[in-house]
């Protein structure tokens, strides 16, 4: 079995790839997690085959299958970011509780030198490995805590909180040294005690709406965690496999930053914006916003030939998403066009709103991304914005003042009538005041984006 | 004032000693990754290189398949990278099943139950998210 081992291990790296290949497209989608599930079955039962004591690893298998699958069939769509969060955690943990078996057993992995030490190699590749469990252990937790709301959104600063980060970063990296010289236990748990506390530091400066860069970052870190343990215990797939997820977050940050025009860097410093801050003292001159009744916009939108709705994490606050399509179905037995645009960084996490519209049944081939359908905002009659602020202020494009300047924005306000859904006239994460409110064009409609949206339902029948 | 300043000098002298001392300790290791690299049999050697090559084409991979995933499918994304992530369960069950010290077996157990949580979770959290995703019926 031990020279099939490495052949059984290629088949289900190729696997895994076809997997992540497979997303490329929602029908082939399916497939891509059979290729998944496959490929994982395929490692766990040659990995089973080279040990040779089988209950304690059933066992560990049931529980932990169980657990998981009862909370996957249960979570409800609009908990997927702090789910995802959550499992992150637990990677991390157990690259931290691998590393550490290996480090006491060195022997079962063929990690020893002739003279009984562990090479400095895997000695070097250990430590990384296990601060970036540990890192992605507890700030998975502090983002699970603030997606959840368990955790207040808002970003913690305190003096010098950088340098500190950075004092304890370099720290780290000579207690990394320092193991490498004395393959001392204390350290080892050092090291992990540091980098558990590095991975608190580091994630509560971020406010909650740079969410979906952070839960990218960490689904990173989760694979370079893997991978790290494969360099250590000389695996292969593990590499593989930690290389492929690795990337994988890494492309959804750099997607996520560029969406809000931000750095990577500036992100992860973090600071920038809480969940409900006051309106910013901008002066809107003389202006008044025009508040509308659920009854107007029933009937603008009854009248109109074309209907792109805007949705945002306020939709997911407020589980919108199923009276929302209740809505399109109306206005497209009325023989009006409905389309959904959706801004990259809309919700909490990579693609949320995408999900969040499939669970209420909107078909996808009715949603679309920013780029494809921006010019169409111009040909609609109407914009309907629920839950969405910042990804749709005009400010973006043409207030180099703003914070958000440069940020690509979803051209609403081209669309011959904004509805603009919102609780209250309050400003958005950023703290920036939205001059779309005060447009000439722009209907508010002042409540909840659940209720206003039924109300709207109502006044079309 | 000058007490202020004594402690500063004190302080400033006691951490020249500790940088001395780390000089000296890598020094030590970089004896000890001298002694390794001429020692150590040429398959320890190879597998770091093997790896880093692996490594590094992965990443390729990786990068080139990810970039043609949709947009609209970023979470399903992230779901199933993480149930792939856990494949580190590879490492665990090694552990688990052949470790000769009693703690690493117990890690061991501990990181399968915590990989098993997200091979099903993330699968099956994918597959639901995935089977939401339908096309307009005709």
């Amino acid at each position: 079995m031990e020279s099939l081992a490495p052949i059984a291990y290629l088949v289900s790296s190729v696997c895994f790839i076809m997997a992540l290949r497979g997303l490329s497209h929602p029908e082939s989608a399916r497939s891509g997690v059979v290729y998944g599930i496959s490929g994982m079955t395929i490692a766990i039962i040659t990995t089973l085959l080279l040990v040779n004591s089988w209950f304690l690893i059933i066992v560990g298998i049931i529980i932990g299958g169980s657990i998981g699958a009862y909370i996957a069939n249960k979570i409800e769509m609009t908990a997927l970011p702090q789910l995802v969060a959550a499992f992150h955690s637990l990677v991390g943990l157990a690259a931290v509780f691998v590393a550490a078996a290996a480090f006491y057993s060195p022997a079962t992995y063929g990690i020893l030198t002739p003279e009984n030490d562990i090479k400095l190699i895997s000695l070097i590749e250990m430590s990384l490995g296990v601060a970036i469990g540990a890192i992605t252990f507890t700030g998975s937790i502090i983002a699970w805590g603030k997606l959840q709301g368990t955790i207040s959104g808002k970003p913690v600063n305190f003096p010098h909180q950088h340098k500190l980060n950075a004092a304890l970063g370099i720290l780290l990296l000579v207690l990394v040294f320092i193991l490498c010289g004395t393959q001392s236990f204390t350290v080892f748990w050092l090291i992990v005690a540091l980098a558990l506390l590095i991975g608190v530091l580091i994630i509560i400066p971020i406010g909650g709406a740079d969410m979906p860069v952070i839960v990218s970052m960490l689904n990173s870190y989760s694979g370079w965690a893997a991978a790290g343990i494969g360099f250590t215990l000389e695996n292969p797939l593990l590499i593989i496999v930690g290389a492929l997820v690795g990337s994988s977050g890494a492309i959804l940050s750099y997607i996520m930053c560029k969406a809000m025009n931000r750095s990577f860097l500036s992100v992860v410093l973090g600071g920038f914006g809480g969940e409900d801050n006051a309106i910013a003292g901008v002066d809107n001159g003389n202006k008044q916003a025009k508040i509308g009744s659920a009854e107007d916009a029933g009937f603008i939108m009854k009248n109109a030939s074309k209907v792109i709705i805007v949705p945002g994490y306020g939709m997911a606050v407020a589980q919108a998403q199923h009276v929302l399509k209740e809505m399109a179905d109306i206005l497209k037995a009325e023989g009006v066009e409905v389309k959904y645009a959706i801004h990259p960084v809309a919700g909490r996490m990579p693609g949320h709103m995408n999900v969040l519209l499939a669970e209420a049944q909107v078909p996808y081939d009715e949603v679309f991304e920013l780029e494809d359908i921006n010019r169409e905002f111009a040909q609609a009659d109407v914009a309907y914005v629920i839950g969405a602020n910042d990804t749709t202020n005009p400010a973006a494009k043409n207030d180099p003042s703003s914070p958000i300047y440069g940020m690509p924005v979803l051209d609403v306000e081209k669309a011959k009538t904004v509805l603009f859904v919102k609780r209250s006239m309050g400003s958005g994460y950023a703290g920036i005041d939205n001059p779309l409110f005060f447009a000439d064009n722009t209907m508010m409609l002042l409540g909840d984006a659940k209720k206003m949206t039924e109300e709207i339902v109502k006044a079309m029948d | 004032m000058s007490d202020d300043k004594m402690s500063l000098v004190d302080y400033a002298a006691e951490l020249a000693n500790k940088a001395k001392e780390l000089a000296e300790q890598a020094e030590e290791v970089a004896i000890q990754v001298g002694n390794a690299a001429s020692t150590s049999s040429a398959v320890d050697h190879s597998f770091f290189m093997n790896g880093l090559t692996i490594f590094v084409l992965a990443c390729f991979v990786g990068y080139y398949v990810v970039w043609r995933v949709t947009p609209a499918l970023h979470s399903p994304l992230m779901g199933i990278t993480n149930a792939l992530s856990s494949v580190i369960i590879v490492g665990a069950l090694l552990a688990a099943g052949l470790a000769e010290s009693g703690f690493s077996v117990f890690m061991g157990f501990l990181a399968v139950v915590l990989a098993s949580v997200n091979i099903f979770g993330g699968f099956i959290v994918t597959r639901r998210m995935l089977h939401m995703f339908k096309k307009k019926e005709k």
